[in-house]
């Protein structure tokens, strides 16, 4: 559709109507009878499936909604600068304050913590069942890895509070018993499938011509690994670590349980912090009327929160993508 | 690369293959460790709850404690049990499964068999990726806003259902859509050979060999759904309640919400009900992902 194809004057109105009518008329229409490509049952069915398939963006649209709706009614009671501007956090105290960065680098200094655990842990699991385990050994470690994944996040909570952070406290002894680090380390156990599993198929989709070439110039196995391999597949390696990030900043119970209830402005890991997500379900489990301040501070901390993973998981599809090394 | 290059600057050619060999071997101990540790951490966490929580759950020497299934909440530790937990939680995953598996699997079919590749199609596709990225506890304040405030649902059943389906929608879609590109593109044009409408090639030729993965997908979605806490601390799961839902309206438990309760309380028994509960909560979840891979293996189709 290129702009010198059209004459010159006010553009042709009403196409987007003009296309859904036919949209309707031709698809989804249920009661169109005559020839068409199908029965009149056929196309409640399709209309139907059609549905099911828009709901989806139905529930896009919901969350963005609600989260604007109360969002907006929040910056009408917080000057916009309190909110980003300070960072002290204590919208329950009588001397309110709205300082969003507190929150922010709780939760940025726990996900930073689990990245360290998993970003080795999971980088190095993926390059041995990629490049070095025989494929029956390789079907018994991917399930068995993923079924980290799989545990419920309020058992990672108990495991957190009860069996790592007395380990912690050991080894730190002026250390709380909530502490971003216990909360960081079990919340990193948690997202090692994620790395593994997912750059495991990074690696899978380098072609082996590459990895042969490294060894016919008489490269070792792990300077083929390292060197040819893993910046062959790192698009996907990157991408598998942003997706990593944004699920551990939109974790919640491992947080709420065992990282504290302690919002303030710190990265250091031997601290109590409290993460947004953390807040949020604070302020859940007390009474707290609608249409109250600090109801409407909930979805404006979450509007932050979903904010941030969606720019992270739309970042992790960008980059999987665009810088992906294509092969035939 | 040039630095590492198995050649000295002077050009004499120097590969150092047994260091090169003896550094790859270092490396592949590495990688070995980084798996056992992974796989330590994880038989910690198991054996840490089982040893915690197995006297009370099956209050050895007795097989099975008959309290710990069968008690309501209590404040006394030796009192409390799951029974408003579990038959809450089976409640509400059923609810869940009637709701989100025919949409989902409605959404899937559309998207494989009847859209044409256009925008709608491909922002579809990544809006339902997005949502699977979307934080769960954003999904409990949907929840909150939509079901137990616009539609007056309050604390009920139904309003963590309906939540719960929102939130694995996108993983039920996505494996239903992998069953359906797994059939070959032969047995529809078989379908239409004889002359079948697009939906009864569907119903005829694709569904019934698509339907063992599609089932598998949904048993995995529930124990995803299982697990979840934040999300109905969201929209009013009760900690205390000592009766059974009767019917969607009624107000309910879930286990997870049970242990989460007895976690953050600072009674030391309490935290071994909670590792039973938890015991409880693995093995619900090992027996549901064990019958999705009999499931897997029973209904995959040899093309």
């Amino acid at each position: 559709m290129t702009a010198g194809a059209r004459p010159l004057g006010p553009r042709p109105r009403g196409r987007a109507r003009q296309r859904l009518r036919r949209l309707w008329r031709d698809y989804l229409n249920p009661s169109r009878g005559g020839t068409g490509r199908e029965t009149r049952s056929g196309r409640v069915i399709h209309l139907a499936l059609f549905l099911s398939a828009a709901l989806s963006a139905f529930v896009t649209v919901g969350i963005v909604l609600v989260l604007i709706f109360q969002t907006v009614e929040f910056f009408q009671e917080v000057p916009f600068g309190d909110f980003f501007g300070s960072t002290t956090w204590a919208p329950l105290f009588l001397d309110q304050s709205f300082g969003v960065w507190a929150l922010v680098a709780g939760t940025v200094l726990v996900a930073a913590i689990a990245l360290s655990v998993a970003i080795p842990l999971g980088l190095l699991a993926a390059i041995f069942m990629s490049e070095y385990a025989p494929p029956r050994l390789h079907a018994v470690l991917k399930p068995a890895l993923e079924v980290l994944a799989g545990i419920p996040t309020v058992v990672y909570g108990y495991f957190a509070l009860l069996f790592v952070s007395p380990i912690t406290r050991e080894i730190f002894p002026e250390v709380g018993v909530f502490n971003a680090l216990s909360a960081g380390i079990v919340m990193g156990i948690m997202i090692i499938p994620m790395i593994s599993s997912l750059s495991e198929d990074a690696f899978a989709a380098v072609p082996a011509a590459l990895r042969e070439g490294a060894y016919a110039l008489g490269a070792t196995r792990m300077e083929t690994a390292l060197r040819v391999v893993l910046p062959a597949a790192l698009s996907g390696v990157v991408a598998s670590v942003i997706l990593a990030a944004s699920r551990a900043i939109g974790e919640t119970m491992i947080v709420t349980i065992a990282a504290g209830a302690n919002p303030h402005f710190t990265l250091n890991p031997l601290e109590a912090v409290q993460t947004m997500t953390a807040f949020i379900v604070q302020i859940s489990l007390g009474d707290t009327p609608a249409g109250s301040l600090e109801f409407k501070t909930l979805f404006a901390v979450a509007m932050t929160l979903f904010v941030l993973t969606l720019v992270m998981n739309i970042a992790a599809q960008y980059v999987r993508s665009r810088f992906r090394e294509a092969y035939e | 690369m040039s630095d590492a290059a198995p050649m000295s600057v002077e050009g004499e050619w120097r590969p150092k293959v047994a260091l090169r060999i003896w550094i790859g071997r270092l490396f592949v101990g590495a990688c070995v460790l980084a798996i056992v540790v992974s796989l330590l951490l994880l038989g910690a966490l198991i054996i840490d709850v089982a040893l915690d929580g197995a006297a009370r759950l099956f209050n050895l020497p007795t097989i099975l404690d008959v309290g710990f299934l069968t008690n309501f909440p209590s404040r006394f530790p030796a009192r409390a049990g799951v029974y408003a937990g579990v038959i809450g939680t089976l409640y509400m995953m059923a609810l869940t499964a009637a709701i989100a598996f025919p949409l989902g699997v409605g959404a899937a079919i559309y998207l494989e068999e009847y859209a044409r590749p256009n925008w709608f199609l491909r922002f579809i596709q990544i809006n339902i990726s997005n949502l699977a990225g979307v934080p769960s506890i954003v999904y409990g304040l949907l929840g909150l806003q939509l079901f137990v405030r616009t539609m007056e649902l309050e604390r009920s059943v139904l309003a963590a259902a309906l939540t719960m389906a929102l939130l694995v929608m996108p993983i039920i879609i996505v494996s239903a859509q992998e069953s359906l590109r797994a059939v070959p593109p032969s047995m529809r044009e078989g379908a239409y050979a004889l002359g079948a409408t697009r939906w009864q090639m569907v119903r005829h030729s694709v569904l019934p060999y698509a339907l063992g993965g599609m089932m598998t997908g949904n048993i995995l979605a529930m124990s995803r759904a299982i697990g979840e806490t934040a999300p109905l601390i969201i929209v009013g799961a009760l900690t205390f309640v000592a009766f059974l839902p009767q019917d969607p309206l009624d107000p309910y438990t879930v286990l997870p919400i049970q242990i989460f309760n007895w976690i953050s309380r600072p009674q030391a028994d309490f935290q071994q009900v909670a590792a039973a509960g938890i015991l409880l909560l693995l093995i619900m979840l090992l027996v549901m992902n064990s019958a999705a891979i009999v499931l897997r293996q029973r209904t995959r189709v040899r093309w």
